[in-house]
């Protein structure tokens, strides 16, 4: 057949960029806007200006103690959740996924509540981020010792209801059994998932946790694209679909479980962020990954403005807000995908 | 590209699905893998695929021990078609086919001029460039199946393993694409297919290999293989074989084996 009648179309310009940036550039709207959120009054420009002269000043102080950490936690809790619910529901071919899914964000949260119900907190003060990392360390291993080494993805999503089921009943008799009720109010606030007063060695404790996750996650971004033509078709593509699984699972746990660690559960931002952006990546799972990382760091960020705007005090929990957005949402997305899934 | 099976066997948990098949194909061979439904067909080209690991006995590609090669070079040399050829997100058919150049890029490596030609060459080859800027979601299954046909030629394989590539097809591109798998083999190449239409196997496979629970009954030039004592013992039916100028042709007359496939 001849393709003289056809013209042939130019190579498919390469959208991700111009995405990327727009992304980016967003991003680094919301993250100096939610800079400039906050109870007190100061001028970000003064206030950085005194941070590079080494001059010490309120400006300064609340900048960096209280404002960065908090706006860079956003920004990083955000792209984990995006990227590891992209990356998840990659690998299950389900837009129903989330990082929830597997227990990750359980185990860290009853890990977090296990310190706080012991009080391990105000020994040192990396006890509960180091609590929240040793729990999601703990799903992961359990999620192989009951799905096995070769996992399918439906033995994956069993043995993450299982580990879901133990980590949040756990979580439920530590609460039950709450030595005082500061304690006990400590633990159900930690729980709702918040950034307020998350410290500058907060964030620095979880963040290379992140970083190292989110370099396990990138680099399987061929293997999820391979995957979109089923596991069978992805081997004989050249990947080992068991090992680049177990890659996967392990920058999961390992982003996630800093993450919440740091921040409590953050629902629906897994779910969500990739659904949005998914048709804006020509549907490609591989692709969606940083796109998703970029968009959770906004969807965060925002969420975490909106809590600051409407209750300056700082009682309604960034967690609630997300739930209160993101519950409707997936609602929609069951009933919309209900006729189309087998 | 040589390829050999040696001994295989498989059990999905107490249940043996091959007992001891031994396979070989060469260079510029086509070869139908037929059988009635269970025979273990799929599963014996998914071992030759190396996608699946038997229980016992072991793959040889040229004479190499499939744990000695590495898994991309493999991807280069050898593509599999698999069955139904499943596709679980809306990619555009032209990334589709695409991603057949997967197993020659680096990881971070865009697709090259050349890349691109091939592409469009595969495309073509298979009559699906109309199709290029559908969603292979949306497609038909025979379709689909051109599709997944043309991500194969883009990988430009040696050896083609293919399950029930023709089954969802209209006559006119069952007829095409059992010619551009015989064409592969022409120049060199070889292709191993599951099929079930009988004629079809008759008149276009070099050698047939007729499976049956998990047993290689007979590996034959399709004359000698496809009469009507192999026919009945094997699918149950009644067949008349008629031989003429133009081959051999299988025309299924009745059931015979009443009780037992029913």
């Amino acid at each position: 057949m001849s393709t003289d009648h056809f013209p042939i179309a130019p190579p498919l310009v390469n959208r991700q960029l111009p995405l990327l940036l727009l992304l980016g550039i967003i991003m680094a709207m919301c993250f100096v806007f939610a800079l400039q959120m906050g109870t007190a009054n100061i001028s970000i420009l003064s206030a950085i200006s005194d941070v590079i002269n080494h001059r010490e000043s309120l400006d300064a102080l609340i900048l960096v103690e209280i404002r960065l950490p908090r706006s860079l936690l956003a920004i990083t809790v955000g792209a984990t959740l995006g990227m590891s619910g992209a990356a998840l529901q990659g690998l299950l071919r389900n837009p129903l996924a989330g990082p929830g899914l597997i227990g990750v964000s359980n185990c860290a949260a009853l890990g977090a509540v296990i310190s706080l119900y012991f009080g391990l907190s105000s020994l040192f003060w990396f006890a509960l981020p180091l609590a929240g990392m040793a729990g999601a360390a703990l799903s992961v291993i359990l999620i192989f010792a009951l799905a096995g080494k070769s996992i399918s993805a439906t033995t994956l999503i069993l043995a993450g209801i299982a580990v879901n089921a133990l980590a949040s009943s756990l979580t439920s008799l530590a609460l039950n059994f709450a030595p005082n009720p500061y304690a006990m109010s400590e633990m159900v606030y930690w729980l709702l998932g918040s950034l307020t007063n998350r410290s500058l060695n907060d964030f620095l404790l979880a963040f290379p946790f992140m970083l190292l996750g989110w370099g396990f996650i990138l680099a399987s971004g061929r293997f999820l694209t391979a995957l979109s033509l089923g596991e069978d078709t992805a081997k004989s593509l050249g990947f080992s679909v068991s090992r680049q699984r177990i890659l996967l699972v392990i920058g999961i746990a390992l982003s996630v479980g800093a993450a919440v660690s740091v921040s409590g559960n953050i629902g629906f931002v897994g779910l969500l962020v990739p659904h949005l952006l998914r048709p804006l990546t020509g549907y490609e799972p591989g692709k969606l990954l940083a796109a998703s990382g970029l968009g959770g760091a906004i969807l965060v960020l925002l969420a975490d403005i909106c809590v600051q705007w409407i209750s300056p005090d700082q009682e309604l929990k960034l967690g609630v807000v997300t739930a209160l957005v993101g519950g409707p949402f997936f609602l929609y997305l069951i009933i919309r995908t209900r006729s189309t899934m087998p | 590209m040589k390829v050999q099976a040696k001994n295989i066997s498989l059990c999905y948990n107490t249940c043996p699905v091959l007992d001891q098949v031994d396979f070989e194909i060469a260079e510029g061979e086509l070869v139908g893998l037929i059988g009635p439904n269970g025979a273990g067909k799929t599963s014996l080209l998914k071992i030759l695929a190396g996608i699946q690991q038997p229980d016992n006995g072991e793959l040889l590609i040229d004479g190499a021990r499939l744990d000695e090669i590495n898994r991309k070079a493999l991807a280069k040399k050898m593509a599999y078609l698999e069955q139904g050829a499943p596709a679980y997100w809306p990619l555009t058919v032209q990334r589709v086919i695409e991603l057949g150049r997967m197993p020659h890029q680096n990881p971070w490596q865009a697709l090259t001029d050349e890349d691109h030609d091939i592409i469009e060459k595969a495309m073509v080859t298979a009559d699906v460039h109309l199709l290029r800027n559908r969603t292979v979601t949306t497609l038909s299954g025979g379709e689909r199946l051109r599709v997944m046909l043309a991500r194969i030629f883009a990988t430009q394989p040696n050896v083609i393993l293919a399950d029930e590539p023709i089954a969802a097809l209209d006559p006119y591109h069952q007829l095409q694409t059992m010619e551009l798998l015989k064409q592969h083999c022409k120049q060199g190449g070889s292709c191993i297919v599951v099929l079930h239409d009988l004629n079809m196997a008759a008149r276009f496979c070099d050698r047939l290999a007729l499976l049956n629970l998990g047993e290689l009954v007979q590996d034959s030039h399709p004359e000698a293989l496809l009469n009507s004592n192999n026919i009945e013992k094997v699918y149950g039916i009644r067949a008349e074989c008629i031989r003429n100028d133009n081959g051999l042709w299988i025309i299924p007359k009745e059931r015979t084996h009443w009780d037992e496939k029913t």
